[in-house]
């Protein structure tokens, strides 16, 4: 890391001159890479990230402009030049792009041409740059899919990005990004949209690659967890400003800006049991660029914030050892002077540099777990659900087979517990709970209902207004923020909605309900007579939550209910789940593909894969050691925030490949992708859900006999350090 | 891509025959037709050993004492089997005969018009697509409104007007009279294309326009996808990747336009040949349908049917293989 | 931004307290009903309102056409054939005295043809509200005032665009051809309406196989040439029908063919508000089929179908125009716009007097203007497409 960093980004200015005004959408961001080294770019949403990281290629589009700074260059010894100077449609950046420095995307899929093959995707690249002849160019795409980990490198050449897997197309899209042995590859988000045990790997072959080419990566993500995993160095950026730089060592261990800390407390880290405690959220949301605070971006949202400094002085760098900079009036002179001058009394309660504590945390209580629920039977019983989509239909429109989307599942959920339900994409989790709150029609199967009077009742064999007065005790919190709320309803007529065509309430009685359950949701009751298009995401899933809860029901279906949110949101949204359900007495089916928010909030966990139930068990259990194959690798892909916990590579050694679940694979559906698959007994024999110990079920042939490992550390949760 | 044209050719079939059936029912709806009169006419003449006979052969020739479908039934297979259209009472020939006169041409016209629309809109939509907002696109834009809200028949009128007015001649027909019935030659084939230009410029204005709005909406989606950046940041020049990529894909829907173009060229061509004094099938239709001569009428409607949903399948057959989409997920 | 929640309990924490920042211009924003949203938006077309304003005058123009035209259809003057157009003086020698020049017969020495030139010297004098022709105005009210006519009883007409070949007031006719042109366009979508929004309605909930039977049906009639279509289908229409008749005859016959489009429009909004999550939740909240159909779902596609309306209203004027300038349509003595160009299918009479194609500009300026007034409209259809 002596003499000139790779890449040094000064005082970077993106506009953007929309019609509304002018978003600073970076505003005034330094960082630099160094040869061989991962820089990662953390933030939320509309901070900044992703429009740094093209500006460095000059790939933003009209109506963004860089206004201000430089981007200095300085490959294999060349004297630097400034990107930032250069004509963005001129041969020099062209030369740049893809030859010097190499980018990957977000959405792998769609980064992909459907017109042309990956063999011509690749050799573009290589003709560009290298020159190559088209036979030479061939040889080496083999090559480089080769390398990235494509089986039958030679078939897949002449594939169409449709033809291949969201994995696939990313490995396609690293495979191109590195033809021309770039310097500097810059990754996007790259793993966002892709399912965690593919994550994984995906950050795996990221880190081998860089390995064997000595290339730098700037790496940009809004995930801590998979900074944890990959960066050397980390800059935390907050609304097109840079909050905080430093080694990962130095985010990690002694973070000291205010939104940096924040940041880090208010995640769900997967801890292998211990006591849930309240998540350590920060309040308010990102404001919009355009109306960006004056001074320190953060102070709207900072527990530390100093009047009179800090709302309209923007905070200089402050350096500490090393690298280590932050940008907060903590450090500087001037926010000392000032808090010294306006005495002690506004100053937060620990604000000594030295060893920052991590501020007042906030009622942070361990909920109670009633782990003996049991008792009272349960509230509902789901037995050998199916729920089959019929495919094909050729010229007559015959089915020529199904998608088993749920595949027999049996579950138990009792009264006032948290059933988390998880699994990847596909695995027919949303099916399932969208079978049971009945907006499905299930093919096949019981979904037994225990009513409170002690009643039990079939709601899979309901069909039409008998199942009225079940929706009202079953409800659902859906997972899109924006299309779950009609955009032409009032807050009143929304949440109001399942009052009116039930009957319930009317008028004024209607109106004080809505008001109320408002109020519950941490929304201001003058709000009715807004429209949703008022609201920001997390108010809208609390829009989503009131209506849900406004019938009082007993049991909560809530489908991803944080999933479209920003971390520091999410932590809002479910410590309010959490507060309602002990106020309301709710019985939650949790369904979600973060296994560290599952095991932030549920009491038991079922895992599935491909329309099945492979495991369920207290989540204590399921996280300390898992029965089930799937569970561990799911476990062990998770990326954790936690630099002590950072996985071990190829720990998760799974094909990415989800089978076809039209024709599900024979014995064990895990069995193609299980790094235990053994003999003949997997692959012919399907387990079936057994009992594997005290209150837990797998559906593993050898669940008793494999010693799997799950979070291995038990001690310190990730918030109380 | 040979079961996808497979299935495409299969359902061309139902679809014709559905064709026909509403041809037949065209052709029996008008009360006053020529042929109920000529019947009439042929019965009130009482006994007449001339009448008889061809009041007989008529009756028999289209099966008039038969049941509806039967008359159908004979309409279609003589169609299909010996390419008897029936008779064109008003001209007094098989209408087969006067189709083989008239159709050559039409076709050739459609085809002429369907490249100039693509030559013209192509380049144009794509300008206008990547300098969106400019005053070029603004101009194109207002033209192709402009070409939308002309009906043809109204540009053909003003063309001939201004051209009696300043030439002196109406540039009526497709040859000029002196070559009208002349042999072919070098000449007159210059004389040809010295006229074709008119009709072929008067039926593509609409769908000029058309074409161009639908590939400028088209290339502005493709143009805002993430592949494109992907393949700015591999290295491409901007020209040479706009064409390689978003343009590749914002041709397709061009293509598959031909479907809802060629409709319109018969429209115009029913509409506009009369005043241009062209030999195509408008014309005959038109006079057809004023005579109430349906046999002449519902034949000329069901070849252009026939001709529209055939150039469809020929164009979903080369988006097909234009399309990998298309053409892997069948 | 801390704030006491009235009755709110226990349940929020201070830091579940969402920042919400809205005040004054967001205010009003965030209170702004669907309708509110798409008129903000539309108004900033200008073109699109100034369309919209031409729009509205021509439909005017439709309704007080008895009124504003200076003499009936009919009306003619066989003296006057192909008068050329006057040009209206407003001033005579500085003071307010609006009027137009009479005209004076010439022959051409070489070809003998007779030619009228207007005549600087002759004035007829033009007022405002004059009596003439007698009238009745929304068919009820009998009246004889016109907006403008020619003063004074010395017989000269008054031809502002000209006379046609029975020396007709094309002014006036072009006027009375708005009433049918403009109102064919009306009633043939309304028809197109009905049957679009029941079959497209319809094929969108139901899905499945009679969605499926009616797709095939549309594309069907999308594959049939539509112009000849319906020359063939308006051929039927027995020669013997009365004005009213052939009028009717003739929107039920566009609308049989038009409707395909707009059942298109609505199955394919249909379909993908079927897919939005709202409805499902409108579903889980209990409410009947009939409610989640028109209080949940068809809020969200109204405003499409009227810009969908708007924009099939010239194709319908455009379709009435050709036909009935072919003679396939509307005859004589209705007037539209098509049948006042059925007199300029001969070309030599254009040449003689181009104006008798003024009728087509009227067409073109409708047309356009109805087009951009749709384009703008659909545009603003959705409010929250961003």
């Amino acid at each position: 890391m002596n003499g000139e960093p790779l890449l040094r980004i000064e005082g970077l200015q993106t506009h953007f001159f929309t019609p509304e005004g002018v978003v600073k959408a970076v505003d005034g961001v330094s960082l630099s890479v160094p040869t061989g080294r991962t820089v990662c770019v953390v933030g939320e949403s509309g901070c900044g990230k992703s429009i740094t990281a093209r500006s460095v290629l000059r790939l933003v589009d009209r109506p963004g402009k860089i206004v201000g700074g430089s981007i200095q260059w300085s490959s294999s010894g060349a004297s630097p030049v400034d990107l930032a100077s250069l004509d963005p449609d001129g041969p020099e950046i062209r030369r740049v792009r893809g030859g010097e420095i190499g980018m990957v995307f977000q959405e792998p899929m769609a980064s992909l041409s459907p017109m042309y093959t990956v063999g011509a995707h690749l050799s573009e690249a290589l003709r560009l740059h290298r020159k190559m002849s088209k036979e030479q160019a061939r040889e080496t795409s083999i090559d480089l899919l080769r390398r990235v980990g494509i089986p039958q490198p030679e078939r897949r050449l002449d594939s169409y990005p449709f033809q291949l897997s969201g994995g696939m197309c990313q490995r396609v899209m690293i495979a191109v990004a590195i033809s021309c042995d770039p310097a500097l590859l810059i990754a996007d988000e790259p793993t966002t949209a892709l399912d965690v045990t593919t994550q994984a790997r995906i950050i795996d072959l990221l880190k081998d690659l860089q390995a064997q080419n000595d290339m730098a990566m700037l790496f940009i993500t809004h995930d801590l967890g998979v900074v944890a995993e990959i960066a050397d160095q980390v800059t935390v950026m907050y609304l097109g400003k840079v909050a905080e730089h430093g080694t990962a060592e130095q985010i990690f261990e002694d973070p000291q800006h205010p939104y940096t800390r924040a940041l880090l407390r208010s995640i769900p880290a997967v801890r292998g049991g211990g006591t849930r405690s309240r998540l350590a959220a920060i309040r308010g949301m990102v404001p919009h660029p355009l109306h960006r605070p004056a001074g320190c971006p953060f102070r709207t949202r900072c527990d530390h914030a100093i009047p009179g400094i800090c709302d309209t002085v923007t905070p200089e760098a402050t350096r500490f050892e090393g690298d280590h900079v932050a940008y907060c009036h903590l450090h500087t002179e001037a926010g000392a002077a000032t808090r010294s001058a306006s005495g002690p009394a506004v100053v937060p309660p620990a604000p000594d540099v030295g060893s920052l504590q991590v501020g007042p945390l906030r009622v942070i209580e361990p909920v109670a777990r009633t782990a003996a629920m049991s008792a009272d039977g349960p509230i509902l019983e789901v037995r050998g659900l199916t729920k089959h989509y019929p495919i094909g239909g050729g010229l007559f429109r015959v089915p020529t087979g199904a998608v088993r989307a749920v595949d027999g599942v049996d579950l138990t959920i009792f009264p006032g517990e948290t059933m988390g339900l998880v699994g990847e994409s596909g695995c027919g989790k949303t099916t399932l709970g969208r079978c049971v709150a009945r907006l499905l029609d299930s093919t096949s199967g019981e979904i037994r209902y225990h009513r409170a009077d002690g009643r039990s009742v079939d709601l899979a064999s309901m069909r039409g207004r008998a199942l009225q007065e079940y929706r009202r005790q079953i409800r659902v919190i859906f997972q899109d923020p924006f299309s779950s709320l009609n955009p032409r309803m009032t807050l009143q007529q929304i949440v109001g909605e399942p009052l009116r065509v039930n009957g319930l309430a009317r008028g004024r009685e209607l109106e004080d309900r809505v008001a109320d359950m408002l109020s519950r949701v941490g929304l201001r009751p003058e709000y009715m007579q807004r429209y949703p298009h008022a609201f920001s995401g997390g108010e809208r899933q609390r829009i989503n939550i009131a209506r849900a809860l406004i019938t009082r029901p007993r049991l909560v279906i809530a489908d991803e209910p944080v999933s479209a949110l920003d971390v520091s949101v999410r932590a809002q949204i479910l410590n309010l789940l959490v507060d309602l359900q002990a106020e309301f007495g709710l019985t939650y089916v949790f369904i979600s593909h973060d296994l560290s928010v599952v095991e932030h909030i549920s009491d038991r966990v079922t895992v599935m894969y491909l329309g099945e139930v492979v495991e369920s068990a207290d989540t204590a259990d399921l996280y300390r050691q898992p029965r089930h194959p799937y569970t561990e690798a799911l476990m062990r892909a998770v990326p954790v925030p936690d630099l002590s916990r950072r996985r071990r590579r190829h720990d998760v050694e799974m094909d990415d490949g989800l089978p076809d679940p039209a024709a599900p694979p024979p014995g064990c559906r895990f069995h193609t992708r299980c790094p235990y698959t053994r003999d003949e007994l997997c692959r012919t024999d399907h387990p079936g859900l057994r009992p594997a110990g005290d209150r837990r079920e797998s559906s593993c042939h050898y669940a008793d006999g494999l010693l799997l490992t799950g979070v291995d550390d038990a001690g310190t949760p990730a918030s109380a350090r | 891509m040979l079961r996808y044209i497979g299935r495409r050719g299969l359902i061309l079939i139902p679809t014709l025959f559905a064709i026909s059936v509403v041809t037949f029912i065209v052709i029996q709806l008008p009360p006053g037709d020529f042929l109920s009169t000529r019947m009439a006419q042929l019965q009130s003449q009482g006994d007449g050993s001339l009448g008889a006979q061809e009041l007989a052969r008529l009756t028999e020739r289209y099966g008039l004492d038969q049941p509806i479908y039967v008359q159908y039934w004979q309409w279609f297979s003589n169609i299909i089997f010996r390419g008897d259209f029936g008779d064109s009472f008003d001209y007094g020939r098989p209408v087969s005969a006067l189709l083989a006169e008239r159709l050559p041409l039409t076709i050739v016209l459609s085809v002429l018009t369907l490249v100039f629309i693509w030559a013209v809109s192509f380049p144009i939509g794509v300008y206008s697509a990547v300098k969106q907002y400019s005053a070029g696109d603004y101009t194109f834009t207002f033209l192709g409104y402009l070409g939308l809200a002309i009906p043809n028949f109204l540009i053909a009128l003003v063309l001939m007007w201004l051209s009696l007015r300043y030439f002196g001649t109406s540039p009526g027909g497709i040859f000029s009279p002196e070559y009208r019935d002349a042999p072919w030659s070098l000449a007159k084939f210059g004389d040809l294309l010295s006229h074709i230009w008119i009709p072929v410029v008067i039926w593509g204005t609409a769908g000029t326009a058309a074409n161009i709005r639908v590939l400028r909406a088209n290339l502005l989606d493709e143009l805002r996808k993430p592949y494109v950046i992907a393949a700015r940041a591999r290295g491409n020049s901007e020209r040479w990747m706009t064409i390689k990529y978003p343009v590749r894909v914002a041709m397709n829907p061009f293509f598959s336009t031909i479907g809802w173009i060629l409709p319109g060229l018969i429209a115009a061509d029913a509409i506009t040949s009369q005043v241009l004094n062209l030999n195509t099938t408008g014309p005959l239709l038109l006079q057809a349908l004023l005579a109430q001569d349906m046999y002449l009428a519902g034949s000329v409607l069901m070849i252009s049917a026939a001709l529209v949903v055939i150039g469809t399948l020929i164009s979903d057959i080369a988006l097909a293989w234009l399309d990998p989409r298309v053409r892997l997920r069948y | 931004m801390t704030q006491q929640l009235p009755g709110a309990g226990a349940a929020p924490a201070l830091e579940t307290e969402p920042v919400t920042a809205v005040d004054g211009d967001d205010q009003r924003i965030a209170v702004a009903s669907q309708w509110k949203l798409v008129w903000w938006g539309f108004k900033r077309h200008r073109l699109a309102v100034i369309c919209g304003i031409i729009t509205l005058f021509i439909y005017l123009v439709a309704m007080f056409a008895p009124f504003l035209a200076p003499y009936n259809a009919g009306t003619h003057n066989s003296e006057y054939t192909y008068a050329p157009p006057q040009r209206l003086h407003l001033f005579d020698d500085g003071s307010f005295s609006p009027h137009v020049n009479g005209y004076t017969l010439e022959q051409d020495p070489e070809t003998l043809a007779l030619t009228f030139e207007l005549d600087e010297n002759t004035k007829v004098p033009v007022g405002f509200l004059v009596r003439g022709d007698e009238y009745k105005l929304f068919g009820l009210i009998t009246w004889d005032r016109h907006l403008i006519g020619p003063k004074g009883d010395n017989g000269t007409p008054m031809y502002l665009l000209g006379a046609d070949s029975n020396g007709r007031d094309m002014l006036s006719r072009i006027i009375h051809g708005t009433t049918i042109s403009m109102s064919i366009g009306l009633v043939g979508v309304f028809l197109s309406l009905l049957l679009g929004v029941v079959l497209g309605g319809v094929s969108g909930y139901f899905g499945g196989k009679i969605d499926n039977a009616i797709q095939r049906l549309i594309e069907f009639i999308i594959a049939i040439p539509t112009i000849p279509l319906w020359m063939a289908l308006f051929a039927a229409v027995p020669a013997n029908w009365g004005q009213v008749q052939r009028y009717l005859a003739l929107t039920v016959v566009i609308s049989l063919v038009g409707w395909v489009g707009m059942a298109r429009e609505v199955r394919g909004k249909f379909f993908a508000v079927k897919g939005d999550e709202y409805v499902t939740a409108a579903i889980a909240d209990g409410a009947s089929q009939g409610r989640v159909m028109f209080r949940h779902m068809l809020p969200s596609f109204t405003s499409h179908i009227i810009a969908n309306l708007s924009l099939s209203i010239p194709t319908i004027i455009l379709a009435e125009t050709a036909l009935s300038f072919i003679g396939l349509g509307l005859q004589t003595p209705t007037v539209s716009w098509g049948v006042l160009l059925q007199e300029a299918q001969n070309i030599r009479a254009v040449s003689t007097a181009p104006w008798i194609l003024l009728p087509g500009v009227a067409v073109v300026i409708t047309v356009l203007a109805m087009n951009f007034f749709g384009d703008g409209l659909r545009d603003a259809a959705d409010p929250y497409k961003n």
